[in-house]
């Protein structure tokens, strides 16, 4: 019986020949990452440890990005335990105001999440560097705490489904449509404790920011973690970005999927994810009348170069609609200057947006976006819960930045083709 | 090990943003984040839960951010027990790193209704409905996690393990 891509990578993390789904295994860690809400609750635990020092102070990442800029006197003291822990053990992956992203668009801009690691971060979406073929998962701040003081973590070795991609997307489909589709189709816990492996044709036509939403959202169907292979594409990525040594791994011909889905991308719609749960999917001929209030275009799911270009292609020339509100949070430092380089957030001024410095802000309803009672909001984020961005009577749509972008100028939900 | 308390009855995903807003994260203190534990899905929840009570769900308890908050604040809660149809996989780690006792059971997590008084004998996996008289078997950790609850948490595990 032959592995999958996450069950191979465990593997050589472990240092075992083969493991099997099921196997409770000990794997070393390439990176464990914290952010500044789940880094103080493991700074606090690694003082309960025997070993006070970290294992690598190269193989840790502490990126506040959720309440910063400190947003109260609260996230400001959060922030400070972060930065002090990292001067006292020498982090040197310590990213500060300025020089920071959101963790899940900063640390593949940065060449620290390559092929073949084994990554956990405390935070959710750490399953995004799946996208580059690397073992990534989301855990919390004891898990990372343990992991910070040994350099290991254990794992229950996952089963797999594997989603076959077929086709070219057409032009206003994109990563977060194909996400949501998949989301739509198997339900917020369809793809629990298991890997989502992401193979076929149709890959060729997605780009790293595409690969990087889908897996970004694996954790949004309840997988443990959503892998691509590695082809051309990754390949330059990693050109561009990185210096570190990697490792691509395949799966066997031979590996055991517990379930297989053929997905046509060619036949693929704009998806939009309504209230309350991410598996509310309609294809945006299927949305009706939605008069909304705010648009959200950012966040670790969509706040990379290739979703501004698309906001900017919709709103280049245009005016969003009388009193929309239009947010728009380009994901790093790096996407920011991007962006202003090429005129993209001259465009996002002048057409009636703000432009906000890197931050969650908004995604999680921590701040820079809050909805009151009764708002709705279209967002490029990644979970539409009860409550998540403001008054628990407040609803957000979850949409690509095409759709997003087309929304705030009609100031309902719309396609980009009506624009 | 025994838990008993009465149940408040949940239905299925419930998120991590209810159990615990984000917009009280900037506080990791477990008895302030215990003021807000269920907050958006029930705001009476904590005026009404007492020291020792159980939370029965349907599946996927716990699903969304990693927020070792979530299972942090149910345990300052006075809450001794989540039992659930299933449980999203980070909460489910969460739960066992920090030593709050959970368990899948199907049935039990079907039968049980809210305000019912209920027994759960950690050792044997059995779960007893004191209300209906109704008896289930709860899957068991394997081995390796028992040791981590037995320690009451993974620090403690590896501390005592190396």
């Amino acid at each position: 019986m032959g592995m999958t891509m996450t069950q191979k990578i465990l593997a050589h993390g472990a240092g075992l020949d083969k493991v099997e789904a099921g196997q409770l295994i000990m794997s070393k860690l390439d990176l464990v990452l914290g952010n500044d809400i789940t880094s103080p609750v493991a700074i606090k635990e690694m003082g309960k440890f025997n070993k006070t020092s970290v294992f690598d102070k190269d193989k840790i990442a502490l990126v506040p990005d959720h309440f910063v800029p400190n947003k109260d006197i609260k996230s400001a003291e959060h922030c400070k335990c972060v930065r002090e822990f990292a001067r006292r053990n020498d982090i040197t992956n310590y990213f500060e105001v300025g020089e920071m992203g959101i963790e899940h668009a900063l640390l593949p801009e940065k060449g620290l999440t390559v092929p073949g690691d084994v990554i956990i971060g405390a935070d959710s979406h750490t399953c995004t560097y799946g996208a580059l073929g690397a073992f990534s998962t989301g855990v919390g701040s004891t898990d990372m705490a343990a992991g910070m003081a040994t350099g290991e973590a254990w794992f229950k070795v996952p089963a797999a489904i594997r989603f076959v991609l077929k086709g070219k997307p057409a032009k206003w489909v994109s990563g977060k449509d194909i996400i949501l589709h998949i989301i739509g189709m198997i339900g917020v816990d369809g793809a629990l404790y298991k890997s989502m492996e992401f193979v076929g044709d149709g890959i060729q036509y997605l780009s790293m920011d595409d690969r990087f939403t889908i897996s970004n959202m694996a954790i949004e169907a309840g997988g443990k973690n959503g892998i691509f292979p590695v082809d051309d594409i990754t390949k330059e990525y990693l050109k561009e970005h990185t210096t570190r040594e990697w490792t691509a791994y395949e799966a066997d011909e031979d590996a055991v999927y517990d379930e297989e889905y053929v997905i046509e991308l060619d036949k693929l719609k704009p998806t939009v994810s309504f209230p309350h749960l991410p598996e509310n999917t309609h294809t945006i001929d299927d949305c009706g009348d939605i008069a909304i209030d705010q648009v959200v275009i950012g966040s670790c799911t969509n706040g990379r170069i290739a979703d501004m270009r698309t906001a900017a292609e919709i709103l280049k020339g245009r005016h969003i609609a009388k009193g929309m509100r239009c947010i728009v949070i380009p994901a790093t430092q790096k996407i920011y200057m991007q962006a202003m380089e090429e005129g993209l957030l001259k465009i996002f001024i002048e057409a009636g947006a703000v432009v906000s410095t890197p931050t969650c802000g908004p995604c999680l309803g921590g701040y820079m976006g809050i909805l009151a009672e009764g708002e709705r909001c279209v967002s490029t984020t990644n979970r539409n819960f009860v409550g998540r961005m403001g008054h628990i009577k407040s609803e957000i749509y979850l949409a690509s930045p095409a759709v997003a972008a087309a929304s705030a100028i009609a100031g309902k939900i719309a396609s980009p083709e009506d624009i | 090990m025994k838990a008993e308390g009465r149940v408040f009855k949940f239905g299925d995903n419930v998120d991590t943003d209810v159990i615990i807003p984000a917009r009280y994260l900037n506080s990791s203190d477990p008895a302030e984040l215990a003021e807000h534990c269920m907050e958006d899905i029930d705001a009476e929840f904590v005026k009404k839960v007492k020291k020792g009570d159980i939370i029965v769900a349907d599946k996927n308890f716990g699903c969304g951010s990693s927020r070792e908050h979530a299972p942090i604040a149910i345990k300052a809660a006075g809450v001794s027990c989540v039992i659930a149809e299933t449980f999203a996989r980070i909460f489910y780690r969460n739960a066992i790193n920090i030593g709050l006792p959970i368990l899948e059971c199907p049935e039990a997590s079907k039968a049980i209704k809210d305000g019912d008084e209920v027994v759960v004998d950690f050792d044997s996996g059995v779960i007893t409905d004191k209300t209906t008289g109704e008896e289930f078997k709860g899957q068991p950790f394997p081995e390796f996690m028992q040791k981590i609850i037995k320690s009451e948490g993974l620090i403690n595990y590896i501390n005592s393990e190396k």
